[in-house]
């Protein structure tokens, strides 16, 4: 970590690299047709996906939609019941997991009781018969990068679970591996200690250049962590995109919704200009007509979904105006104050309950909007996502 | 605890009433396994330990009493270390007693190799299947276990099965000894006593991490280093305790090596009972108990040393 805080580092890695843009770029890994089937049960089917050199990637998804599954066939813990697995140009069909050039970070853990700090550690560099001095200062440097320099004769019944955590990090990190795997690696820490390790990860990870893949089922984790997140429902990728891609323009209710809360209104196409990429809907009930941009090709006629973020609207007490706004009218009725935001629960006058999230701006002991105040909602209409259900 | 907690808090007045009930059954809870321990181990032990000291006698019981109150006030003690001092003069007894640890310690070993391999595999079989496995390693224990030993005598004697089988297969031209020989005893014992190793095995590699064996793999270690770094040294508790288990009984049995041992095979256990219904010598019985006792202890204090440590 940098001690300098008085300059703001001006170079903007994460934003610099994407060569998933990039049409020359060779992915490092590159997963096709990755098909994986219990007895009956298809954990995972026909994935497709490239993951490049440096990245921080991130398999998000709910429990049992196949993310632990996909990760172990990475690792080689799980044989693929079809398709490939290409890491670095290699096919790791018949290669095992002790002869792959990945390492994993397990969920919990599964650091060596019997072994102290040092040794857990150390064992990856004793299986590769590396002679022991060499072993002594990697592991050394190892406890320091992980800030453990005092622990390394500690058993590990005797580490508090963040310390466990960075034991079982180092460890899979010593190999210099050219993939690291992290299963759920933050999930058994408490929220402070995840904030603040979540940051340390993205620094090693920037600092080691190591490609890592994550699996969690922590979108906000999945947010603040990754150059692109991957999401995953019932075996498949529902959506493979940067963090704002995803959030931002979902391709699905399912992305939408699992990415924080979304309002969702029902809508008819009535006008389609598909050269402009842009329609003009109709909302159910109002009546009210909304403009949107969208790259789907819609028709008049077409029934759609209408999307926007609670945060992208505004709620004030006198009539906005301005050019392509959406303004609706309707009752508070409920608020949750979180001191730096306050969530609006707002009936409209269809009877349809919009959620607003609202910076406070201004410092008040009061509050400033309260139950069954009469407000005006609006949004730009660049806010507004086209969903195709 | 916690309901005690409550309870207090809902009836201040009955909480001491209370409090001091707990306390009573507390004390009778942690008393009771003290009383058995008294009345089943420590009183028979004591009487055990005083007949050892006694003189042999012809008469009703057949032993001196230690306090002779009758006789001069100078020797009412009459307490003697004589049956020690012969145990160390006989080489018979320390024949015996080496012997006895001998197949004792052969036993266990050999209920380990056997053992251990199929602890393993129940502990990694489906669920459904792991308690069917573990039922037929039990199910020999619904027959008597004296049963079980004659029908190896069957099994094994001049005329049993196994050797009119390979007779009749032209395999052998007379008959194999091998009733009345050590083997014989090799095979009772591991075949008695293997569910006591495979039980506390069973139990410390089921409740192993697999994740574990995951770990050693993605870092590099092949199959047999994984068992060698990893599942060996997490599964001690479980082979040291299976291991007492065997040794334990295996080291003071009569009836196996009295069945299916021949008269060389004269473990200790032959020995005390020659001792005291051939010879009814007591007090030397008693003697050749109490030092069996202390061969024992050491391995017992052993296990406690290491679960202590786990």
């Amino acid at each position: 970590m940098n001690s300098d805080n008085t300059q703001i580092k001006s170079s903007k890695p994460y934003v610099a690299q994407t060569p998933w843009l990039d049409p020359q770029a060779v992915p490092f890994i590159q997963i096709r047709d990755l098909t994986k089937h219990f007895g009956t049960v298809k954990a995972v089917h026909n994935l497709a996906l490239d993951i490049y050199q440096g990245e921080l990637f991130t398999i998000l998804g709910g429990s049992g939609c196949g993310k632990s599954t996909l990760l172990r066939m990475l690792a080689g813990f799980e044989i693929p019941t079809r398709g490939q697995i290409i890491i670095d140009g290699v096919d790791m069909a018949d290669i095992p997991a002790y002869e792959r050039p990945v390492n994993m970070m397990f969920q919990s853990y599964a650091v060596f009781p019997h072994m102290t700090v040092e040794q857990n550690i150390a064992y990856g560099l004793k299986k590769e018969r590396l002679p022991a001095a060499d072993i002594t200062d990697r592991v050394s440097q190892m406890l320091n990068l992980v800030q453990l320099d005092n622990l390394g004769k500690r058993k590990p019944n005797q580490l508090s679970g963040g310390q466990r955590q960075r034991v079982a990090l180092a460890r899979a990190l010593i190999k210099q591996p050219k993939v690291l795997l992290l299963d759920e690696p933050l999930a058994a820490l408490d929220k402070k200690l995840r904030e603040q390790t979540q940051f340390e990860l993205m620094n090693l990870q920037y600092e080691l250049g190591t490609t890592f893949v994550v699996v969690t089922h922590d979108q906000e984790e999945a947010m603040t962590l990754s150059t692109r997140i991957a999401v995953m429902d019932a075996g498949k990728f529902v959506q493979i995109g940067t963090p704002t891609q995803v959030y931002e323009s979902p391709h699905n209710r399912f992305v939408a919704d699992f990415f924080g809360t979304m309002n969702f209104f029902n809508a008819t196409v009535t006008e389609a200009d598909n050269s402009a990429q842009s329609v003009t809907v109709t909302l159910e009930k109002t009546g009210t007509e909304v403009q949107a941009t969208t790259e789907q090709q819609y028709r008049a006629g077409d029934k759609i979904t209408i999307a926007v973020r609670p945060e992208k609207i505004t709620v004030s007490q006198s009539r906005p105006d301005g050019p392509s706004m959406t303004i609706t009218k309707g009752t508070i009725e409920d608020l949750a104050y979180y001191g730096n935001r306050s969530v609006y629960r707002v009936r409209s006058q269809s009877g349809r309950v919009i959620q607003v999230s609202a910076q406070n701006y201004q410092r008040s002991e009061e509050l400033l909007l309260e139950w069954d105040d009469e407000v005006f909602l609006s949004w730009d209409s660049s806010c507004n996502v086209v969903l195709s259900e | 605890m916690i309901q005690d907690v409550e309870n207090r808090a809902k009836n201040p007045d009955t909480a001491v009433s209370n409090a001091r009930g707990d306390k009573l059954w507390r004390y009778f809870v942690i008393g009771l396994p003290y009383l058995w321990l008294l009345l089943f181990f420590l009183a028979p032990f004591a009487i055990v330990l005083k007949i050892s000291l006694a003189t042999p006698v012809v008469a009703q019981p057949p032993f001196t009493q230690l306090l002779d109150l009758s006789v001069g006030a100078q020797q009412w003690l009459l307490a003697t270390l004589d049956n020690y001092r012969f145990l160390t003069e006989d080489n018979l007894y320390w024949i015996s007693y080496l012997k006895s640890i001998k197949i004792a310690a052969i036993s266990t070993l050999l209920c380990l190799l056997i053992g251990y391999p199929m602890a393993y595999g129940i502990a990694t079989a489906s669920q459904r299947r792991r308690n069917l496995l573990l039922m037929l390693v039990i199910l020999p224990f619904w027959t008597s276990f004296l049963l079980r030993v004659y029908a190896w005598m069957g099994l094994l004697g001049k005329q049993g099965v196994i050797n009119s089988l390979l007779l009749k297969m032209g395999l052998i031209d007379s008959p194999l000894q091998m009733l009345y020989t050590d083997m014989a005893v090799y095979l009772g014992i591991v075949y008695t006593y293997i569910p006591f190793m495979i039980l506390p095995l069973y139990a410390s590699l089921e409740k192993m991490d697999l994740s574990l064996h995951d770990a050693a793999a993605d870092l590099g270690a092949k199959p047999w280093q994984r068992f060698i770094d990893i599942t060996l040294p997490l599964s001690l508790p479980g082979i040291i305790a299976g291991s007492l288990l065997v040794f334990i009984p295996a080291i003071g049995e009569y009836v196996i090596p009295a069945l299916l041992g021949g008269l060389d095979s004269l473990m200790i256990g032959r020995t005390l009972f020659d001792e005291f219904f051939v010879n009814r010598d007591w007090p030397l019985a008693s003697a050749v108990a109490i030092i069996l006792l202390f061969i024992l202890v050491i391995p017992i204090m052993l296990l406690q040393r290491v679960q202590r440590e786990s």
